[in-house]
């Protein structure tokens, strides 16, 4: 079998240059679209300073993506309409084994591009705790966290309740929180691991059985949200949701009232406020 | 070299007397009844006493019983023979069962080639068992809150879809592609341990076995993760989780051993690091990461073993445990498992790339460098899965930083790749076609993955589908398309046979077009609020669900055509395959297909790495007939 023929060495075009002006040309035009036209669109919104925050880190990152996302789609595209093997006789490419110009630059690039996403999302993250829960001891708390309104979310085998330690703590079956209020919610769990997912709100914190998981929000007007379980818990995960509501200063005054006097009665029987519940041992499944 | 000797063959029922499939599976019953009925005498009573669901709660009877029917199941295949020959003062031997005919592949078989195909058969058979759970998961979720399943058999499907898919399609690569390649390539005759290589094989389909009897158990709630305390409250379908798992490990393991043992000590002369193939280097990184992340695993699961049935506490919180001592050990283990399924696929599409665009691979080192920096860094990410969990949020920017850290080597794969294509002579054969896709999935896949990777994005999309889709792109996208590309590119050489191209190319276009409109809709559905795992959905999300159901139908359907071409190609058509249909440089196309028993009558001599297209110097190919010397 006689050796196939090879492409000369140069090309009589220059492909490279003709490849990275028609990518900087694309990224030009669809980097800003990008970013102003799909990104604020990404969900969850702008219902609470933390979904608000995800909502612009996700244009941030949704806009880096797209530069790269051109550049291989292109580079594909370009390869397959200059380069495929046209005839049946098999020709070999140039013998090229490698650039080390363009290696250093791809170095340069991508790293320096991964650095700047974790710097920002480190920014991102320390500034409000961006609605992830943050555990009971984080170093970086939002500003005025002092002043925040305690709310424990209190996850078991199939639906989460809530209690209001500054109102007695009481328990109640779904939240209700105050509008333009710093929310410090402390989310634990009486048996498996549960995950609270408050949709619109931006959190979500996992409920870990005596784990005080702490999490940050706050809250802006009047809104109805969904409230979902995240993490695979037992036999009825699936209908583990509620629906939650932010209120008024003073409609929340005048429903945390009513939720006293209408627990009144079972209060006595429930156990002390605690940031953290363990499951009695007893009841120990196994 | 083995000359064929015409021997009277005794009759069918004679030979199937013996150590063989047949016999294993008949001991591996008996040994768990056998197992059974100990663990009822041992723990009977007490299990009555607590009153906690009497027989069927009994979970140390049903490991036991797992335990005692893996033992007669590895008996009965004749794992015992050597050791007790050796026992009794045999010399040792190194080879069995390596004579011809269809019953070497029911058995311990030490010829690695017999190995290969035994994976790719054993391997294809659960993935399909693993994607018919993915289809009855689809019909579930046609609609929000109809159930076509209970919740507990749903969360079954859910569970048995990502075990089996993440146990059997850790050795996807490695297994049927590594063991049959790796000693072709390297210029050896055999693997360094041949009869660890049968055992990782005949371990893993016992797992995929003993799996699959958790339905008989009332399956398990917990999904792939077996989070606990979950895992300890679950019935005894839990059970077949944890010894099928550990038996993932240990194949893993062992196999990750067999394969960093042959690769470094068993090259032939000339054949230096630097000239090693590509395809060996990504099986190198990722038996050192099977190696030394499944111990981690079997560790854990012992723990949650002892947990169920000797009552410690190691995950129980009520008694002085920590459901994030499993979290965390688990991932230990799970993020390089990641990389376990993905590693390979970059190794099979840098190989296949250069035969396909006739050029030398662009920038070797740096590819091998992505490749052990994956290696390495994917040990320093794994509390990434646990940014909402709330364990240290202090070290969350780390993960983060560490889990973004990892896109640099990964780009190293992709520039090679990319540049290797880049002035090349393309052509689309379908294993081509297949490793194109992976650049299209990966890119996809990995740019979701800093979505992840972030911490305030991950808040929404943590636990959702959109994570779902992710890993599906990355795993599905990246190490299924470059399985079946390994499959269309290595079958003529494996079986001497060709498959069809045309409906090769079918099996493509299908397969792609359905896998992205089946799993690029699930990135929004995630977005809007759909959780991972769940049997309801919101209401609004109905008409996306209903639209990537009937997509993943299609690409269930993609998988039918391929069936049908590998069946009908390999055992009606049998159309000769030539000796290399790829005009590839490698060193396997140029022995005879099939491979001889000891594929290399001489120990070849290499003279440079097997990528040289394009080059004057090129070293020319063997002659087909007499599988002698090397590249020299």
């Amino acid at each position: 079998m006689a050796p196939p023929a090879v492409t000369p060495a140069s090309p009589s075009v220059a492909h490279g240059k003709r490849f990275l002006i028609a990518w900087i040309v694309l990224s030009a035009i669809a980097t800003p679209l990008v970013a102003i036209f799909l990104g604020p669109a990404i969900p969850p919104g702008n219902d609470s300073v933390q979904a608000s925050e995800q909502v612009f880190s996700n244009t941030v990152m949704v806009s880096i993506s797209t530069p790269v996302c051109v550049f291989v789609l292109l580079f594909l595209l370009y390869v397959f309409a200059s380069f495929r093997s046209r005839g049946s006789a098999l020709v070999d490419g140039p013998p090229i084994r490698g650039d080390a110009r363009i290696q250093l630059i791809w170095m340069v690039v991508t790293s320096a591009t991964v650095l700047f996403l974790a710097g920002f999302g480190t920014y991102e993250l320390l500034k409000s705790g961006s609605g992830g829960g943050q555990g009971p001891n984080a170093a970086f708390q939002p500003a005025g966290y002092k002043r925040a309104l305690d709310v424990q979310v209190i996850g078991q085998q199939w639906e989460f309740t809530y209690r209001y330690p500054t109102y007695g703590g009481v328990e109640v079956p779904h939240l209700v929180l105050p509008a333009d209020t710093l929310i410090r919610l402390h989310v634990t769990s009486l048996d498996a691991i549960h995950s609270f997912w408050a949709y619109q709100l931006g959190v979500k914190a996992d409920a870990n059985p005596g784990v005080d998981n702490i999490v940050y929000v706050e809250t802006k007007g009047p809104l109805q949200f969904d409230i979902h379980c995240a993490e695979l818990c037992g036999l009825w995960h699936g209908y583990m949701f509620d629906t939650g509501h932010v209120v008024g200063a003073s409609t929340f005054a005048a429903w945390i009232k009513r939720q006293q006097s209408y627990f009144e009665p079972v209060m006595r029987y429930l156990p002390p406020y605690a940031t953290n519940y363990l499951p009695d041992p007893s009841r120990r499944a196994g | 070299m083995s000359a064929v000797a015409v021997e009277v063959r005794p009759p069918l029922w004679r030979r199937l007397i013996g150590f063989n499939a047949l016999t294993a599976v008949v001991f591996g019953i008996g040994g768990y009844y056998l197992g059974w009925f100990i663990g009822h005498h041992i723990n009977g009573a007490s299990v009555a006493y607590l009153g906690v669901g009497g027989i069927d709660q009994n979970d140390l009877s049903v490991f036991l019983g797992y335990f005692l029917g893996v033992a007669g199941f590895l008996i009965g295949m004749g794992f015992g023979v050597y050791p007790w020959a050796r026992l009794r003062g045999y010399p040792p031997s190194l080879r069995e069962k390596e004579q011809q005919g269809v019953g070497r592949y029911f058995g311990l078989c030490t010829d690695h080639k017999v190995v290969g195909i035994q994976y790719l058969c054993g391997i294809g058979l659960f993935f399909f068992i693993g994607g018919l759970n993915a289809m009855l998961i689809r019909v579930e979720l046609l609609s929000p809150a109809r159930q076509v399943f209970p919740a507990g058999q749903y969360l079954t499907l859910v569970g048995m879809h990502g075990t089996m898919m993440m146990g059997i399609m850790s050795s996807a690569i490695l297994g049927p592609f590594a063991n049959y390649f790796v000693p072709l390539m390297i210029g050896a005759r055999r693997m360094a341990f041949p009869r660890i290589e049968s055992l990782t094989f005949w371990l893993l389909m016992a797992g995929g076995a003993i799996l699959t009897t958790t339905i008989f158990f009332g399956g398990f709630p917990t999904g792939w993760t077996g989070y606990q305390p979950l895992n300890d409250q679950a019935n005894t379908g839990m059970d077949s989780y944890i010894v099928f798992f550990a038996l993932v490990g240990i194949s893993m393991c062992l196999l990750g051993l067999n394969m960093i043992a042959t690769i470094v000590t068993m090259r032939a002369p000339g054949l230096t690091w630097s000239r090693l193939p590509i395809f060996c280097w990504g099986v190198l990184s990722t038996a050192v990461l099977q190696l030394l992340a499944a111990p981690v695993l079997i560790a854990v699961l012992g723990m949650a073993m002892l947990d169920r049935t000797a009552q410690t506490t190691f995950f129980i919180p009520s008694g002085g445990g920590s459901p994030y001592l499993y979290q965390n050990l688990f991932w230990v283990f799970g993020h390089p498992e990641v990389y376990i399924l993905a590693l390979p696929g970059f190794a099979i599409v840098l190989e296949l790339l250069p035969v396909f665009a006739r050029k030398p691979l662009w920038g070797y080192r740096l590819a091998v460098a992505g490749m052990l920096g994956v290696t390495l860094l994917s040990w320093l990410v794994w509390q990434h899965h646990l940014f909402m969990s709330g364990i240290n949020s202090n070290l969350r920017p780390f993960y983060m930083l560490s889990t973004e850290l990892i896109s640099i080597p990964t780009g190293f794969t992709f520039l090679c790749g990319l540049m290797t294509l880049w002035r090349g002579q393309i052509r689309f054969t379908v294993p081509m076609l297949f490793c194109l896709a992976w650049f299209f999935n990966f890119l996809i896949g990995g740019l979701s993955g800093v979505f992840l990777s972030d911490v305030p994005s991950d808040v929404t999309t943590h636990g959702s589908f959109f994570s779902m889709a992710h890993f599906h792109y990355t795993i599905m996208g990246g190490l299924v398309f470059t399985f079946f590309a390994a499959i269309y590119y290595w079958i003529p050489k494996m079986t001497g046979f060709q498959l069809n191209e045309r409906l090769g190319k079918i099996h493509f276009w299908v397969m792609f077009i359905a896998f992205n409109s089946t799993f690029a809709p699930l990135f929004a559905a995630g977005f809007l609020g759909q959780a991972r795992r769940d049997v309801t959905y919101p209401a609004h999300l109905q008409f996306i669900n209903d639209w990537v159901s009937i997509s993943a139908f299609v690409l269930g359907a993609s998988m039918l055509v391929f069936l049908y071409n590998f069946v009908h190609s390999l055992l009606f058509a049998r159309i000769k395959a030539p000796v290399n249909p790829w005009s590839s440089l490698s060193i396997e196309w140029q022995l005879p297909s099939p491979v001889p028993v000891h594929n290399f009558d001489q120990i070849p001599v290499f003279t440079s790495d097997p990528y040289g297209y394009g080059e004057p110097s090129r070293p020319s190919a063997l002659p087909a007939a007499s599988p002698a010397g090397g590249s020299s």
